[in-house]
């Protein structure tokens, strides 16, 4: 009995000493103080705690550096320039980076510790990027497919975007996913109108967002968004702009458009907007509306496969039947393509093929 | 016994060689197979093992002769040996990626991986069943591991070689790297006959 008292006592003595010693590494080994980082040639001066991630420090002085998988590095987004301080290049990183940008000292900033001072540049479009707490406060189906949410911000200044850009949108833990994650929308609605963000959410099959979206979210709900994120954007040039959308890639060209109207921009602008069936058309009313408010707006919807049964008497064929048809010289025009990634693909061919530089051709692919 | 009296360079060529761990014992056999496809990751790994197996088998020791045999708890040698291995790789982590990140580069990811390698775990108990001095322990313990390395950088340069070579498809991967390893294994046989231990 004594014996295994002793045995116990003994073999528990020694754990604990050696979990203490490891708690007292850590406190000692682990603890780097306070460290300053440099931002942009010293625009901006931080000092954070030391010890923890590049990415999760940046992330809690509010300076969202984009980052799809959260820190796992397996997304390779999250790129910035150390220019002073980083150590040395980490096999984790390697596979992200291309030789250019390890000559340039861009790193991963969720591999890299923070141990010391830090040089840093960082591209000032990001810290135009917040974290807004919103409301939904419009739910509706646009199509069998696709939702619209409209989302209130509570920030009194708004979200600063420019028409064309994508927020990203935080989907809680619940019923289907059990972690929390984000996924890219474009932004529909005005730039003019900061205080409210809509999107056009397109449900994908077995998509842990757009389920949520689609089945779990409520009118009244509060959801996190991050954002503006993305350069899809309308170029200033008086060059013809053609706008080119399928399915909810309408999203920032509507945005786009509201820019125009507002803007009163005296391009001569085209909409060449793609479904299937008539019932995958929407906003139809808002567009024909816009026609009128723009001075040189034209909207073309095109069908690629109108049903006997509907009316319809707008253009057959798929988007790029209708531009065939339309461009006949690319140049002095300029394209913006969104939607599915082969429709994407195959407008930029064509156009290319009709003379319109790759440079001048913009698009966003919803995957 | 006349194995204490078996000289510490006898016993370090033996656990390179004629005792490799891995060719002979086929311990450390998991870590030998997901990480050698490549001499650069394998070369990482062997380092590593090197280091922890030399220092794990002198601090078991001591644990060993001075902890458990004075207290009567020699029957717990295996789970407290265990967790010396893995609070000492802790602590090693900790220290290396403090006092230089570049080698922590090199063997930080791989340190994990060693805390349950049962390489390592052998050679401690080796050590005790073979009843070695403290310096044939460290001998054993650092022929082991360099032993080890040699097998897993030969498997590394023979993998990145298998790269282009046709393999039948079902052989893929792990099929060849077994077979591959049992050849290994009976080359390794040829070392036998010149010292013994055991």
């Amino acid at each position: 009995m004594l014996q295994l008292v002793i045995g116990i006592v003994v073999l528990s003595a020694f754990a604990a000493v050696l979990a203490l010693l490891l708690e007292v590494a850590d406190a000692y080994l682990g603890f780097y103080g306070e460290c300053h980082l440099s931002i942009n040639n010293g625009e901006k001066e931080l000092t954070v705690q030391g010890g923890g991630t590049l990415l999760a420090a940046l992330i809690d002085q509010g300076i969202f550096i984009p980052s799809a998988c959260g820190g796992r590095g397996s997304c390779g987004y999250c790129k910035l320039k150390v220019i002073q301080g980083g150590g040395a290049l980490l096999p984790t990183e390697t596979p992200y980076l291309e030789p250019d940008e390890i000559k340039d000292n861009v790193r991963l900033s969720c591999q890299i510790k923070v141990r010391n001072d830090l040089l840093l540049d960082i591209p000032p479009e990001l810290f135009l990027i917040k974290e807004y707490t919103t409301k939904a406060v419009e739910l509706r189906e646009l199509t069998t497919d696709i939702q619209y949410v409209k989302l209130a911000l509570n920030d009194p200044e708004g979200l600063a975007f420019k028409p064309g850009q994508y927020i990203q949108l935080q989907v809680p833990e619940y019923e289907v996913c059990d972690e929390s994650i984000y996924r890219a929308y474009s932004i529909a609605s005005a730039a003019s109108k900061p205080h409210e963000v809509s999107l056009f959410i397109t449900r994908v099959e077995e998509g842990i967002a757009s389920t949520f979206v689609h089945d779990f979210f409520r009118e009244g709900d509060e959801v996190t968004i991050v954002g503006p994120f993305g350069d899809f954007c309308l170029h200033e040039s008086d060059r013809e702009i053609f706008l080119i959308a399928t399915g909810s890639g309408l999203a920032p060209i509507m945005s786009i458009l509201y820019y125009i109207a507002e803007e009163q921009i005296n391009r001569k602008t085209t909409l060449v907007y793609g479904a299937r069936h008539r019932k995958d058309l929407f906003y139809i009313d808002e567009l024909h509306e816009l026609e009128n408010r723009i001075a040189h707006f034209h909207f073309i919807p095109t069908l690629s496969r109108p049903e006997a049964t509907e009316q319809w008497e707008g253009s057959h064929g798929r988007v790029t039947t209708v531009l065939d048809q339309m461009i006949q010289d690319g140049t002095g025009k300029e394209a913006y393509i969104c939607g599915s990634p082969a429709m994407v693909e195959n407008c930029i061919e064509l156009l290319e093929h009709k003379g319109l530089p790759l440079e001048l051709i913009f698009f966003d692919k919803f995957e | 016994m006349e194995q204490t009296a078996l000289s510490v360079t006898v016993i370090f060529f033996a656990a390179v060689f004629t005792n490799n761990i891995l060719l002979t014992n086929f311990l450390g056999m998991c870590s030998f197979l997901a990480i050698s496809r490549e001499v650069k990751s394998s070369l990482g790994l062997g380092l590593a093992v090197i280091f922890v197996m030399t220092s794990t088998s002198a601090l078991n020791y001591i644990v060993y002769y001075y902890l458990l045999v004075p207290f009567e708890l020699v029957h717990f040698r295996y789970i407290v040996f265990i967790i010396v291995i893995a609070a000492f790789v802790q602590l090693i982590e900790m220290i290396i990626d403090r006092v230089s990140p570049r080698l922590y580069v090199i063997l930080g990811i791989f340190l994990p991986l060693i805390t349950v390698n049962c390489a390592i775990l052998g050679v401690c108990l080796f050590m005790i069943i073979r009843q070695y001095s403290l310096m044939q322990s460290v001998a054993y313990g650092a022929g082991g591991g360099i032993g080890w390395m040699l097998a897993i950088l030969a498997m590394g340069g023979i993998r990145q070689k298998l790269k282009a070579a046709p393999i039948p498809r079902p052989l893929e991967g792990p099929g060849i790297t077994l077979i591959i390893a049992g050849l290994m294994a009976l080359a390794f046989m040829g070392f036998s006959g010149m010292i013994q231990i055991q």
